[in-house]
């Protein structure tokens, strides 16, 4: 496509000037990948924490309780950009990983795994919460069932409540994904090449200084809206399929 | 602490909830002896089924002891786990689980606890299911099944732990009239077949032709209690005449 013959004469301000789609179109496709595997490798990593928390949180001793209670507490109520400064420069201050380990070829791991972590640790504190959701809405009656076989807590809670929680919270760790693929765009303030980065690097590089917005924006939306309404698809079939 | 042929002795038990806003149960005692069937009756409010569910530790007393085989349950360092396998519980709700068929919620427990090998479990499941007539529903989910059945499959699921004692807290409430019966037929069986029965209910019938024993709950502790003839035939209290006029 000739990108260049096209769109060549608009206005460097224009919302449609995408001439620059012929040089960046494949780097923007990789940052597409980079955002896409930043949120979903963060919400994976941050589903077994979130797990733990959720139980801590539900469980009869308070210092148990309060410790997962604070945790969801900062990370819910501290900005994110926050969170991901005082890991990138605190934790990975420390924690050094050389810069020439990369992923894909592309994904320099010494950026890549503290915005991971930083997103996962904030995540968790959401799924969290989804989850305890997710196991307060199984029946009371399913756990005193168990238990009253003899089974101890843990089993009662792996092998009956969690599998049905796990089906009640699909949707809405689906939704957290999509969340995470846009709030990863905060990774551009320290260098990650995803989406926003790239808008930012080829608005800097082309002096055309909103277009590359504008496909970065109707990239996210093609990704999440789709998504999203899938989603409300599946929960539509679910609630069908209990009220069985 | 045991004699003869005591399974349960519930002493001076409370309960209490919001701080002593609300009293349950205001000083409980009770003996449970092997081979009784017991049947607790009384309105609804009057803690029959929290004194059912102090039983096996599904609500802790505020205070007092409940003894099984002399082992005091109300005691923080009792394993209650070894316990409630001896002390199957049949629920108003049901409370079989959906995720599972109805073989897999009758061997879950024996085959997850080690008390029986897989084979052995399925062995003893079919030969219940078969006993109860619903064979043909080992590898059905629960909600394929009518109510009366599935309460049926949950007395199977209890019975498969080889309890001592079997506690029912209101089996027939949630039943569709046309089911009752063939719940009550199984638990009739299961007490002329010897099982020791604690049954909160609201059947008269089924008490008065099944118990050997009635109590008659009132203001959270047993307010009278005897033979199914002394408790319907020859009431002492004005409680009970006024509760039995209006069930029977």
């Amino acid at each position: 496509m000739d990108w260049e013959g096209i769109f060549g004469g608009m206005s460097s301000a224009s919302f449609f000037n995408f001439s620059f789609m012929g040089k960046y179109g494949g780097y923007i496709l990789q940052a597409l990948g980079y955002t896409l595997l930043l949120a979903v490798v963060s919400v994976l990593l941050a589903i077994i924490p979130a797990l733990v928390l959720a139980i801590m949180r539900l469980s009869k001793n308070k210092i148990v309780r309060t410790i997962s209670g604070a945790y969801i507490a900062i990370f819910r109520s501290t900005p994110l950009l926050v969170q991901l400064s005082i890991i990138y420069f605190g934790l990975f201050g420390a924690v050094r990983i050389p810069n020439t380990w990369q992923l894909f070829g592309f994904i320099p791991l010494s950026r890549f795994i503290p915005g991971v972590v930083a997103l996962a640790l904030n995540s968790s504190a959401y799924v969290a919460e989804i989850f305890r959701g997710g196991i307060l809405a199984v029946d009371i009656g399913q756990t005193e069932a168990a238990r009253s076989l003899g089974l101890p807590a843990w089993p009662a809670m792996r092998m009956v409540v969690l599998p049905q929680a796990i089906k009640n919270v699909l949707p809405a760790l689906a939704n957290e994904i999509i969340t995470m693929v846009k709030e990863s765009s905060i990774c551009s303030t320290l260098g990650m090449a995803e989406l926003m980065f790239a808008a930012k690097t080829v608005a800097g590089s082309t002096y055309i200084t909103l277009a590359p917005y504008t496909i970065v924006a109707v990239i996210y939306f093609c990704i999440n809206y789709p998504a999203s309404k899938a989603i409300e698809a599946i929960e539509r079939r679910m609630r069908r399929g209990d009220r069985k | 602490m045991e004699t003869g042929n005591e399974i349960i002795r519930v002493e001076g038990v409370t309960k209490e909830y919001n701080g002593g806003a609300v009293k349950a149960l205001t000083g409980c005692n009770l003996t449970v002896q092997k081979g009784e069937v017991i049947a607790i009756i009384g309105a609804s409010g009057s803690g029959k089924s929290t004194l059912l569910r102090c039983l096996n530790m599904l609500e802790e007393p505020t205070s007092g002891h409940i003894y099984f085989h002399g082992v005091d349950l109300a005691d923080p360092k009792v394993d209650l786990n070894l316990h409630r396998r001896k002390m199957g519980m049949v629920f108003q709700h049901f409370n079989l689980f959906p995720h599972k068929t109805v073989m897999q919620n009758i061997t879950l427990a024996p085959v997850f606890l080690k008390l029986k090998t897989k084979a052995d479990a399925e062995a003893k499941a079919s030969q219940l299911l078969k006993r109860i007539g619903l064979a043909d529903k080992a590898n059905e989910y629960p909600n394929m099944l009518s109510g009366g059945q599935k309460q049926r499959i949950a007395i199977v699921r209890a019975l498969a732990m080889e309890p001592e004692v079997m506690l029912f807290d209101e089996p027939t409430s949630a039943l569709d009239p046309e089911m009752v019966g063939e719940v009550l037929d199984l638990m009739r069986d299961l007490a002329r077949g010897g099982m020791t029965m604690v049954v909160v209910t609201h059947e008269m019938g089924f008490a008065r032709e099944v118990a050997n024993r009635v109590i008659f709950m009132g203001d959270g502790k047993p307010m009278e209690e005897g033979t199914p003839d002394a408790i319907f035939n020859h009431p002492q209290s004005d409680r009970l005449r006024d509760f039995l006029s209006k069930v029977l």
